[in-house]
């Protein structure tokens, strides 16, 4: 659909109104995700806090597995609001999908509740059932885990089933369909408690790189795609040629990019060579993304019907590149990686790029959602440029402080420290170090200043403003 | 061949991601013969009836493990299945009290504790632990403090209490002690050796 055509008074698709429910579900997680990461920074800087009562570990379970939740719940809502649109039909399966949403919500919650008040058992199975698994990013009890199994398998019903029963395929469709079975099959590596750690954390890498770095890569790829076709109204031929070359670069440089996790965990030496290769690959894909978001606003000269959803879309292209592309570059190579891994500098980096591959591509979806939802023909005004400001300002100075400090621990703790507890205590101690952690905490505060801009912004009523015209698309 | 058809892109995308994973498949398949119990970089979990050191190996340029004589753990041998019965209940323990959210072990984990790949190496040990808690060797003291932590503190970000076992603290004593002795290819960088 054409910017010109944007309709105001359409009714929605159920399933639309079910991407909301899970978009006003993710953006309050987005919250929660918020607070457990002002929490857990803190804890460096007050170390006594809350000691015996609640400890890092389980604020920073709260932080990251929130984060995965969220964006999970804003990728499932992007994929529901643009599939009858794509399809031209509602959605198959609908009630199941919004049973799963229900259900979903209540499973977080328990999982929330078990994690804040239990937090952690006694070496048993029992504990990895109902308590605590205790892997990074997967610590949700298994039978949370096997829950979001069922849930991706509904949703995989929904999104095959709609193209079935629409017997449409688009070229989007086909990659979005094809990248379900790693969504799904991957995500059962959340199960094991594998007793040798080499291969546990071997076959957890491959849930954690090919869901993260390769899996969710090519579904927001999609996701982008159906946003750029709305937007910007650009072509779907070039917008096909596009995600088939991100799908050929990101998969190809990211399947033997995992090699970049087998450094360190007793794999074979070759992997620093394989993994080193692969990773220094790995921003081509993104820096495709950034050519094809600038070549698209160049088309339109920054003219759009969507600000907020065009910046942010632009945002998502250059931090993708910068975050997940340049700030893996510069620490994947196994000669810095030595010193590297396991420092705040893999904080920092993982901060950036799931920032910018993630979390800036669903709000562009969102401000598309609020805009049909409210039917206003322009979406501009400038309550979202706080939010927009803001959020970007507080992540870029988090991602500096991170870097700061991480590096102090490189320099300080591995290289001429010795990796010891007491050249991790000597780093820590360091002006550097401290200094990063401090400067960590107020760029927090400022994003999270950049969040309630945003949450404002998305809940208040837009102003009116006349259309643009759009200017011709080329076929 | 017409480049601005998505159909070209679309066999690249296929053809790249098949020949990839076949690739993926073949170094995993060959990369458990190095990461097994008992494989060319991982030992068996009887490792810990021996003595175990890290010194620098000049022909690989790093940092490597060194299996030596008999040293039992607790100075009891034990069999090749109380080892694994040991290990299991080990990493038990470091999943259920999500060890991994504090620690990094193989620098994989969270960053507000210190490293535990070579933790049993550590000389913090028979420096601090040993005379803070009175026992007389590394693993007693070892044992002392993860079942009171607290009781030891020796910097502002101490481990709290987690309600580890004797049993459990014995057998997470006997995983770090195994852990030690699996070739990381050099990680982590320098260990033991302060250039200051």
């Amino acid at each position: 659909m054409s910017v010109d055509t944007m309709p105001a008074a359409e009714p929605l698709y159920r399933s639309q109104r079910l991407a909301l429910r899970y978009f006003t579900a993710a953006i309050a997680l987005f919250g929660v995700m918020i607070v457990f990461g002002l929490l857990s920074a803190a804890y460096y800087l007050f170390p006594s806090m809350l000691f015996n009562t609640l400890n890092f570990n389980t604020s920073k379970i709260m932080h990251i597995d929130v984060l995965v939740i969220w964006l999970l719940m804003a990728f499932v809502g992007a994929v529901y609001w643009y599939l009858p649109k794509e399809l031209g039909r509602e959605m198959a399966g609908i009630r199941a999908a919004e049973i799963t949403f229900w259900v979903f919500c209540v499973a977080v919650a328990l999982v929330a509740a078990t994690f804040l008040l239990v937090q952690y058992g006694s070496a048993s199975e029992f504990t990895l059932w109902f308590i605590n698994q205790g892997r990074k990013y997967v610590e949700a009890p298994r039978w949370a885990a096997i829950g979001i199994v069922a849930i991706l398998l509904v949703f995989s019903w929904n999104v095959v089933g709609t193209c079935v029963k629409a017997r449409r395929m688009t070229g989007i469709m086909w990659v979005m369909v094809l990248d379900l079975i790693p969504l799904v099959v991957v995500y059962l590596d959340a199960f094991p408690a594998d007793t040798n750690m080499s291969t546990d954390l071997y076959w957890w890498w491959w849930l954690v790189h090919m869901w993260v770095e390769s899996t969710w890569e090519v579904l927001i790829g999609c996701i982008m795609a159906l946003v750029l076709m709305d937007v910007m109204g650009t072509s779907r031929r070039i917008v096909e040629a596009w995600l088939y070359i991100e799908v050929m670069l990101v998969l190809g440089a990211g399947i033997l990019g995992l090699g970049h996790h087998y450094f360190w965990i007793g794999t074979p030496q070759y992997w620093l060579a394989i993994g080193g290769f692969f990773s220094a690959l790995e921003p081509l894909p993104l820096l495709g993304m950034v050519v094809h978001a600038v070549y698209d606003a160049g088309m339109h000269r920054l003219k759009t019907n969507n600000q907020p959803a065009f910046y942010w879309i632009t945002a998502e292209a250059l931090g993708n590149f910068i975050g997940a592309g340049i700030w893996g570059f510069m620490m994947t190579l196994p000669q810095i990686n030595l010193f590297s891994h396991g420092t705040q500098w893999t904080v920092s980096h993982g901060h950036f790029a799931f920032y910018g591959a993630y979390v800036c591509g669903v709000i562009a979806v969102m401000y598309v959602a609020r805009q049909r939802v409210t039917g206003v023909p322009m979406l501009a005004g400038r309550t979202w440029r706080w939010g927009f400001g803001l959020l970007n300002l507080g992540m870029v100075g988090m991602v500096m402080a991170l870097l700061l400090a991480g590096m102090a621990q490189a320099f300080y703790g591995r290289a001429i420290g010795g990796s010891t507890l007491m050249a991790f205590t000597t780093a820590s101690e360091n002006l550097w170090f401290k200094s990063g952690m401090y400067a960590r905490m107020l760029f927090g505060v400022v994003f999270a200043a950049g969040y309630v801009a945003l949450v404002y912004d998305l809940l208040r009523s837009p102003r009116r403003a006349p259309a643009i015209a759009a200017a011709p698309e080329p076929a | 061949m017409d480049i601005e058809d998505p159909s070209f892109w679309r066999a690249g995308a296929v053809s790249t991601t098949l020949v990839m994973l076949v690739v993926l498949a073949f170094l995993s398949l060959d990369s458990m013969r190095y990461i097994r119990a008992g494989g060319i970089n991982v030992p068996p979990y009887d490792v810990i009836n021996r003595h175990i050191d890290y010194q620098y190996d000049w022909n690989r340029r790093a940092d490597v493990p060194v299996i030596g004589a008999p040293e039992p753990l607790f100075g009891q041998p034990v069999s090749a299945t109380e080892a694994a019965a040991l290990m299991r209940t080990g990493k038990l323990v470091i999943q259920s009290r999500a060890c991994m959210d504090c620690h990094t072990i193989f620098g994989n984990g969270a960053y507000y504790g210190p490293d535990l790949t070579k933790a049993w190496l550590d000389p913090a040990w028979s420096q601090i632990w040993m005379p803070m808690t009175g026992k007389s060797t590394r693993e007693e003291a070892m044992v002392a403090f993860l079942m009171h932590p607290d009781r030891y503190p020796t910097w502002t970000r101490a481990m709290p209490d987690l309600a580890i076992t004797e049993n459990e603290a014995r057998a997470t004593v006997a995983y770090l002690k195994w852990l030690s002795a699996i070739d990381t290819n050099g990680f982590p960088a320098n260990f033991g050796r302060s250039m200051r």
